[in-house]
């Protein structure tokens, strides 16, 4: 039984296609990330798991119900925080509880109960009467968060649940989605920072073009695609070092004017540099990966 | 029934702003009605054998009902789906588009017939109206404000920006008002322009309230009531049909 599952799913608006033939699979319990560049089909593919939008061909099955038909029935048990925050600027922090907890068909009385483990929750204790607009961006992504939990969800979708907020104010989020998959559910979060995904994904899938081009936990993603140590060169003289370099390492690429050495064993790359080169060692991150697969052009 | 809870979710911001919505809905179609009746009512004989008063009050009555109308499905509408994005947190609960729609129409019409039922009580209130049979004007007014609802829905559905709702209130609302017997007999008008307001829903909302203001029964009632209820229902359909279009891409 799997909590979300996705055979071969297409989408095109007009020509260009969107989505081109997306399987997933997420289990129950499991934190899965989906990543990728601008334009990959991260949100297409959310919209069309949430049955907002049709696919053209594929089939989809959230929590046991077949999607598109089922969407509705299926949506009364999942949560939704989405990319750009759309709470209700004219109600108060609580009122955009009560409103939301309506439309899933939960009386006032029943939510009233829960409100205040919601705005705890959200870190709003003492603020249900606050307007939305005297709210920072990093609040306004946690009620967000407690709305999408009014209905007490199964799983919850999250499209870049922290892009544009502080460190302390993404840090509290992550925190605070790690308690929900304590708590047993699902979650399914797009994003494009890889540290997030490196934090908090059990497992992930990189996305590019519409098509799934590598799945598997952070730590096994990095293990198969990439060497364990890297070494960033950059400074006067880079390009001479680098056809010394060449000899040195496996792999050594050149972006702009720095040079990228990946590597089990670094360190006689390591003791060639000399002069004014600077060097950062590192070892090798998901966002390795993520370059490596989906190439250094930017996307816009 | 789902409907009810975006229908909800409008009258809680409603009760919440009621001063400058009660203010802006209602003065502006109080103060033309007296102006207008009062100055214009001192220099005409009764019209229709009503007071000119009364005769313009029942217009005014409809047109008032069509503007809260057509502004709160059309500017607020907008607001909600365009510039708010409340429509996109609703769609990911258990409501689909055509939930929205319908809770969007019904909302409107309801504001639209509170504006309308208080011009009527004021019309009542000045002694304009003679009989009970105006009593009738309120349902009148809500099947008015569902028809022009739903057809700003429509418009609503339809717009990339603001600009887009100048053409309909310029080319379609202004001379709407002009054809449709709120400021003088319909029937005084060359026949095309007569015959384009029968086509028009404005005319047969005049037709229904104009008598009842009167004191009596309108005559082809049904006829009148059909023309809206025909609007309220092909506008229903179309702006799912454009809603659920511009939703899925």
């Amino acid at each position: 039984m799997t909590a979300l599952s996705a055979r071969a799913l297409r989408k095109s608006y007009g020509d260009l296609e969107v989505v081109s033939g997306v399987d997933l699979a997420v289990a129950p319990g499991e934190c899965f990330g989906l990543l990728g560049p601008n334009g990959a089909g991260k949100t297409t593919t959310l919209k069309l798991c949430l049955g907002l939008i049709e696919p053209d061909s594929g089939e989809i099955e959230l929590l046991g119900e077949p999607v598109p038909r089922k969407a509705r029935e299926a949506r009364a048990r999942v949560g939704v925080v989405p990319q750009f925050d759309n709470l209700d600027p004219d109600f108060t922090v609580e009122e955009n509880l009560v409103v939301y907890a309506r439309y899933f068909g939960i009386a006032k009385e029943e939510i009233r109960e829960r409100i205040s483990a919601l705005l705890e929750f959200a870190g709003l204790a003492g603020r249900g009467d606050s307007k939305i607009t005297t709210l920072s961006g990093g609040m306004k992504r946690r009620l967000t968060l407690a709305r999408a939990l009014v209905n007490d969800p199964q799983l919850v979708f999250m499209d870049e649940p922290t892009t544009g907020l502080d460190p302390q104010a993404r840090h509290l989020i992550w925190e605070r989605l790690r308690r929900l998959t304590q708590e047993g559910k699902t979650l399914v979060l797009t994003t494009h920072f890889m540290e997030e995904a490196e934090r908090l994904c059990h497992r992930l899938a990189i996305m590019d073009r519409g098509r799934i081009i590598a799945e598997g936990s952070p730590r096994a993603l990095i293990a198969e695609h990439i060497e364990p140590q890297v070494l960033e060169v950059h400074g006067p003289g880079y390009e001479t070092w680098m056809q010394r370099a060449k000899g040195l390492a496996p792999r050594v690429e050149r972006v702009g004017d720095t040079v990228y050495c990946y590597g089990e064993d670094i360190e006689p790359v390591l003791k060639s540099i000399s002069g004014e080169l600077s060097y950062l060692h590192r070892p090798a991150s998901l966002e390795d990966v993520f370059l490596k697969l989906t190439g250094r052009d930017l996307r816009d | 029934m789902r409907w009810i809870s975006v229908w909800r979710r409008n009258m809680l911001v409603w009760r919440k702003l009621f001063a400058a919505a009660v203010l802006s809905n209602l003065a502006d179609p109080l103060i033309m009605l007296f102006g207008l009746g009062y100055g214009l009512g001192a220099l005409l004989p009764s019209v229709e054998g009503m007071s000119y008063l009364a005769f313009f009050a029942a217009g005014q009555l409809c047109t008032a009902t069509m503007f809260t109308a057509s502004f709160e499905s059309m500017f607020s509408g907008f607001s909600r789906m365009h510039g708010q994005k409340t429509w996109d947190a609703i769609l990911y609960a258990p409501l689909t588009i055509d939930d929205i729609v319908a809770g969007e129409i019904v909302w409107a019409a309801s504001k639209a017939w509170l504006t309308g039922s208080t011009i009527l009580g004021v019309v009542v209130v000045f002694g304009l109206a003679s009989s009970p049979w105006v009593l009738l004007a309120l349902p009148a007014a809500f099947l008015v404000g569902l028809a022009f609802s739903a057809v700003g829905l429509i418009m609503c559905v339809l717009a990339r920006g603001w600009d887009f709702f100048s053409y309909y209130m310029t080319l379609m609302m202004t001379p709407m008002m002009m054809i449709s017997g709120v400021f003088f007999p319909a029937e005084q008008l060359p026949a095309p322009l007569l015959a384009v307001a029968k086509a028009l829903p404005l005319y047969h909302g005049v037709q229904i309230v104009r008598p009842l203001v009167a004191g009596g029964p309108p005559p082809d009632l049904w006829l009148h009531a059909a023309v809206l209820l025909a609007y309220a229902a092909a506008g229903y359909t179309l702006a799912i049909y454009f809603a659920r279009r511009r939703f899925s891409s």
